[in-house]
């Protein structure tokens, strides 16, 4: 497929070396425009050199980048503005102006590179702001605010001038598992929003794969690895063993649940010694309405509402043999190993009866009845079951789950707040 | 095999190695270190002269003008400290010294133009480096190692003409003003210690002041203090700007030694050119 489309930058044989330190030899990959595509690799690996190579902040000692074709060492002066004038970057500490304030630092790329009126670049600064969830900082310097909101400022930044092509070096670093994820959740629903093409770096597996459309694997110089996150799970490679052993525990970070590697693992090893005319239950859970909540209520919400479902069908599913993967950014599977259909809608419907009392914790729900707030944002959890066979792949017993699907719960959140 | 090889290459690499004499070793420190003064004149040069002209935009004016306050502004105070101390000490000296010839009638004319010629531009200069100098370089090798700068290419704003030229323009603009302020500050200074203090005539004091200071010696003054802005802003800037291509040391002792190197540099600098522009100009 890839093959058939036009690369938006294409790396073709590109070295780099500092001193006598090869950090790059001769890699080549592509991203294709409108893609979110993620850089994994290991720290001190090259992952920020190769994005500075695109943004001209490095020269490659030997071969070429390519926009649309075109080597950009090749470009004139106007080709070069353009094309730069289509990326923004993201900086791994941020990058912002201290001595400014938020609203400044957001400005600040319109002032100096647009024609635009005064009142138009506020107007366009503070809708980014707003965006991004700063309003009430944007009168404040980048030093006076939480590192999560000085991301958010980066972020803002970043995204001020309309880019095409965003480079995001490191978004996550430093962050709470929350913030992570909020973070992730709003690299993808800005790049849905906007459409940019995003090439990030991350080490946050197995969250990123939800945002992915491509992998990127940088290990020992070379790019060992690009195509979509589910072939990535399956490479076998030198460097996905080295990369699971040291980013693994990061996958239980939001949910506490098992990455989808795990997850397929601990099926083939729990279902493989059943006999084939066994039978087992599936389940798939997903929150509808979760893009609703994160623009009217902030990612940080949504993400706490992700959190607490996961935690929630953790605890309540695992206590009867089950185990859980999050297998998408608002979807997660639950395998009942031991239960046949029937067993497993008992215990769903003792689930649902629990989960609809305790709701939500960490943000302020209400259900059915109550009195609800009028800026409150209703989504709802469904859940279907399905049986399935050990012969039969999990992903057909899925699909069956996901068809089966009804509504299991309804919410209507507000900002702030406990638990209900 | 292996000692053998070992053995082997040694001995090869003894027998190719010149001997360095010692003629060798001092051509090779100080060419190296010519050399490196060479390029590192040259960078300055093209760093201030690429600077300079993008200092003529209408976008600059605003950052010119908030350089202006704090260049000049916040260092007038300081600035008009050392003139009147400096002008209080001249006073007193020179009225010992004229008094010994029975020439204290021209107190006025020493103090101005000692102060107008020579000493408000050296002085306020030197001033000025300690306070807006200093804290420039300071500032820009922040900006340099938290990537703000490399954040300021990546938006497509050039950082010479964001960061550098307001600054440049600012001196060009303060520094005259400022040394005005010492010069008269000083011979303010000076009217307090030989008038009010030893009892020198404040008309006669004042009538010298003035009759003996001709165009050329407040013309020469300012062309001091433009060519001495120049010199410490540039010097600043640059220490600042590539703090990070040191190789003494990294990160935040990387910035203490430009900004150490930064006032060194001016204050030497500006004694140097003050021999070459008095040399021009007498």
């Amino acid at each position: 497929m890839d093959t058939q489309r036009e690369p938006i930058i294409e790396f073709k044989g590109v070295s780099k070396t500092f001193g006598d330190r090869n950090i790059l030899d001769r890699i080549d990959f592509s991203i294709y425009e409108g893609e979110v595509t993620t850089l994994i690799g290991l720290s001190g690996t090259g992952k920020s050199v190769t994005l500075k190579h695109i943004i001209g902040m490095l020269e490659p000692d030997e071969g070429q980048i390519l926009f649309r074709g075109k080597p950009i060492d090749q470009m004139k002066k106007a080709e070069w503005n353009n094309y730069i004038g289509q990326i923004s970057y993201m900086f791994q500490n941020n990058a912002l102006f201290d001595s400014l304030t938020v609203f400044e630092n957001v400005a600040l790329p319109l002032k100096y590179t647009t024609k635009l009126k005064k009142k138009e670049i506020e107007q366009k600064a503070m809708a980014r702001i707003e965006q991004t969830e700063l309003t009430e900082v944007a009168d404040k310097y980048s030093s006076e605010i939480s590192g999560g909101m000085q991301k958010r400022v980066a972020l803002a930044r970043a995204l001020v001038t309309d880019p095409n092509i965003v480079l995001f070096d490191e978004p996550t670093t430093g962050q709470d598992p929350i913030r992570k994820n909020a973070i992730l959740g709003m690299v993808a629903d800005y790049q849905k929003r906007f459409g940019f093409t995003a090439l990030l770096i991350s080490h946050e597996i197995p969250d990123v794969y939800f945002i992915s459309n491509r992998i990127l694997a940088l290990y020992g110089r070379k790019i060992v690895f690009q195509g979509n996150p589910e072939d990535f799970e399956s490479l076998d490679h030198p460097f996905r063993q080295e990369l699971i052993s040291s980013l693994e525990n990061l996958g239980h970070e939001l949910t506490g649940l098992y990455s989808r590697r795990q997850f397929k693992v601990r099926y083939q090893s729990d279902l493989s010694q059943r006999r084939t005319d066994a039978s087992y239950a599936a389940a798939v859970f997903t929150i509808d309405d979760l893009d609703n909540v994160s623009e009217k209520l902030g990612h940080d919400v949504a993400q706490q509402i992700i959190r607490s479902l996961g935690s929630y069908i953790n605890k309540h599913f695992g206590a009867v043999g089950g185990f859980s993967s999050r297998q998408t950014i608002n979807e997660y599977a639950t395998v009942l190993p031991y239960s046949d259909l029937e067993e497993s809608e008992r215990i769903m419907e003792d689930f649902t009866k629990d989960f609809n009392k305790h709701g939500i914790q960490g943000v302020k729900t209400y259900i059915e009845g109550e009195d609800k707030p009028e800026d409150g944002v209703e989504f709802s959890v469904l859940a279907g079951l399905a049986q399935g066979k050990p012969q039969i792949e999990i992903e057909s017993v899925m699909e069956f789950a996901r068809f089966n699907q009804k509504e299991l719960a309804r919410f209507t959140c507000a900002r702030g707040g406990e638990a209900q | 095999m292996a000692d053998n090889s070992t053995v082997d290459d040694t001995t090869g690499t003894q027998a190719v190695k010149p001997e360095k004499g010692l003629l060798t070793s001092v051509f090779n420190f100080f060419g190296g270190k010519t050399l490196r003064l060479n390029n590192d004149i040259g960078a300055m040069a093209i760093f201030f002269f690429r600077s300079f002209i993008l200092m003529f935009r209408l976008k600059a004016i605003p950052d010119i003008i908030q350089q202006v306050y704090y260049i000049g502004a916040k260092s007038a105070q300081i600035v008009m400290l050392v003139g009147f101390f400096t002008g209080m000490v001249l006073g007193l000296q020179l009225y010992f010294v004229l008094v010994g010839f029975g020439s204290v009638g021209v107190l006025g004319t020493a103090i101005a133009l000692t102060l107008i010629r020579e000493m408000g531009p050296v002085l306020a200069a030197i001033m000025i480096t300690a306070r807006a100098g200093s804290s420039m370089t300071a500032e820009i090798g922040i900006q340099r190692i938290s990537e703000q700068i490399d954040a300021l290419s990546t938006m497509r704003i050039d950082p010479l003409g964001f960061l550098i030229s307001p600054r440049i323009a600012a001196a060009v603009i303060s520094f005259p003003i400022l040394t005005a302020f010492f010069d008269l500050i000083g011979i303010i200074g000076a009217w307090v210690s030989g008038c009010l203090i030893l009892g020198v005539n404040s008309g006669s004091y004042f009538y010298r002041v003035v009759s003996s200071t001709q165009i050329d010696d407040i013309t020469g003054g300012f062309i001091k203090s433009i060519v001495f802005g120049v010199l410490v802003v540039t010097i600043c800037c640059f220490q600042g700007y590539f703090t990070h291509m040191r190789t003494d040391s990294f990160g935040a002792k990387s910035v203490s030694l430009s900004t150490t190197s930064a006032v060194v540099i001016s204050c030497v600098m500006i004694l140097i050119s003050d021999y070459v522009v008095n040399s021009f100009i007498l």
